[in-house]
């Protein structure tokens, strides 16, 4: 059973995967609709707590929030007293004390949004911590997949990008193994932990062998902050070795889809006519977003039920 | 108990317990009775309405499903009209969302016709408070605005706390408002022959 926060899809079981994923498909049939709103959070209060700027997620929790009538609430380190050095648990309560029915809070540190959770009354949904996870990236993701290829037993997803500092890998790699996915993990070795084989993926260095009958081929953004630090040499050579083209993509099975979070890097980690693929799978990750962060936000904001312990 | 039995009619009552099964559930309606139900329920809806090209069948899951598309078959045998059937689910429309500590599992919606200028006719399988229904209608406006709404209940159970009127009835059934009333199907969840079951006192 899926607890009061949502702050990583290890903390999910199997069928609470499941629940969520079927949940986002009935809420993409409301999105379908002339009128895109449903009063199941009318008079409920979200707040969108982000101490590290994301436009694109924020904006989609927003939609999504008031897709389901929420009043949805922005609130970043710009415009707050974060400036006047408040700390962040002094911030979060000072929101809490206004009686929000879920607070999604994003943070460059991974743990502060579960440090966050354990200090509030109100349920905190994780968009995302440090290298740590980012939970409904994952099951956008997952949902995109489904729609794609409608199932997930017997599935081999090839992820690749720096695997080290990507909650999102990290949360992909739980939420497709859970359901029944095999997860490969490609990168040069500087950016492969170790110990991903105890998580239950294969890793590997050589991009070939991993896209080898790949269904899904996920490709993460190389972070700029990372470019001209010591885990590669140079952009030319992260292209080149591990840029993800049509010629590379041919190792891949031939209905292969190719899948980014956004936002991308064109020319570094996807090549300009992958990325610009129209009909492409990467808008359509953008647009289930929204229907998986109202899912979310349906299981997971303004229930009545109080927290245990 | 603030529901008093002596409110139900005592005769349909004492007919009730004759029926009664020792585990405290008993058979309202069995699938033939259904079907004799929903037959005359079609030519009532057909002498009803004037244009019965405008009818939408709009029903509400799970149980209004399997109900809407024999009142779908029925109408085409007597009137010679294909009437869209619609599926609307009025999980994320209800008034008691707020208080529950768990959500309830959304079902399908599929509504293939626009409802502007129709006339919708929701199709539901038990009513009693009335709270399902006025979710329906606010989910319908949602959709458009139809000409009118009109409302099948397989079975009506009592109990009305909001202002609803049911146009087609198929059974008057009164129940204790802790009984359970459901329609199941012989095999799976509403497929094969249908029955309507009545525990009594169970919590749902």
């Amino acid at each position: 059973m899926m607890g009061r926060d949502l702050l990583g899809i290890e903390d999910l079981e199997r069928a609470d995967l499941e629940r969520i994923l079927e949940t986002a498909e009935r809420m993409q049939e409301v999105g379908r609709r002339d009128v895109k709103k449903v009063p199941t959070l009318r008079g409920r209060t979200l707040v969108n707590l982000f101490f590290e700027s994301s436009t694109r997620t924020r904006t989609s929790f927003e939609i999504a929030g008031k897709r389901l009538s929420a009043d949805v609430v922005n609130f970043s380190p710009s415009s707050s007293s974060l400036t006047k050095a408040e700390s962040i648990l002094d911030t979060a309560m000072t929101l809490d004390a206004m009686d929000p029915d879920a607070v999604i809070v994003r943070h460059k540190v991974a743990g502060v949004p579960k440090r966050i959770a354990d200090a509030l009354a109100a349920p905190v949904i994780n968009a995302g911590d440090g290298a740590h996870e980012h939970p409904t990236q994952a099951l956008l993701d997952c949902f995109t997949v489904k729609q794609e290829k409608g199932r997930f037993d017997g599935l081999t997803v090839t992820i690749i990008g720096d695997i080290t500092h990507s909650r999102v890998a990290r949360s992909n790699l739980y939420a497709f193994s859970k359901l029944g996915a095999e997860v490969r993990l490609a990168a040069p070795p500087t950016m492969l932990p170790a110990g991903v084989e105890a998580l239950g993926a294969k890793a590997y260095t050589s991009l070939r062998e991993a896209l080898e009958g790949a269904d899904v081929v996920m490709v993460l953004r190389i972070q700029q902050e990372r470019l001209d630090g010591c885990f590669f040499p140079s952009i030319r050579e992260y292209a080149s070795t591990f840029g993800i083209d049509r010629r590379k993509l041919r190792f891949a099975k031939d209905d292969a889809i190719v899948m980014h979070p956004g936002p991308v890097n064109r020319g570094v980690e996807i090549s300009h006519d992958l990325a610009d693929q129209r009909p492409g799978v990467i808008l359509d990750q953008v647009r289930n977003g929204v229907a998986v962060r109202m899912a979310v936000l349906y299981l997971f904001a303004g229930r009545s039920a109080k927290r245990e312990g | 108990m603030a529901d008093s039995p002596s409110l139900s009619r005592p005769e349909d009552r004492a007919h009730a317990r004759e029926a009664t099964a020792a585990d405290g559930t008993r058979v309202a309606l069995d699938d033939v009775a259904i079907r004799r139900a929903l037959v005359r329920i079609a030519h009532e809806v057909v002498e009803r309405n004037e244009s019965i090209e405008d009818l939408y069948l709009v029903a509400i899951p799970n149980g209004g499903v399997p109900l809407a598309r024999v009142i779908a078959a029925q109408v085409k045998e007597i009137a010679g009209v294909d009437l869209p059937v619609g599926i609307l689910d009025t999980t994320l429309y209800r008034d008691d969302l707020a208080a529950r500590g768990e959500r309830p599992p959304l079902r399908k919606t599929e509504m293939p016709s626009a409802v502007d200028e129709r006339v919708v006719v929701l199709v539901d399988d038990v009513v009693s408070t009335g709270r399902t229904i006025r979710a329906a209608m606010d989910a319908l406006m949602d959709f458009g605005r139809p000409r009118g709404v009109q409302v099948v209940g397989l079975v009506d159970r009592g109990h009305r706390e909001l202002p609803i009127k049911i146009d087609y009835v198929g059974k008057n059934i009164p129940t204790q408002r802790e009984d359970r009333v459901i329609l199941r199907g012989s095999s799976g969840d509403l497929e094969g022959e249908l029955e309507v079951v009545v525990h009594e006192g169970a919590s749902a």
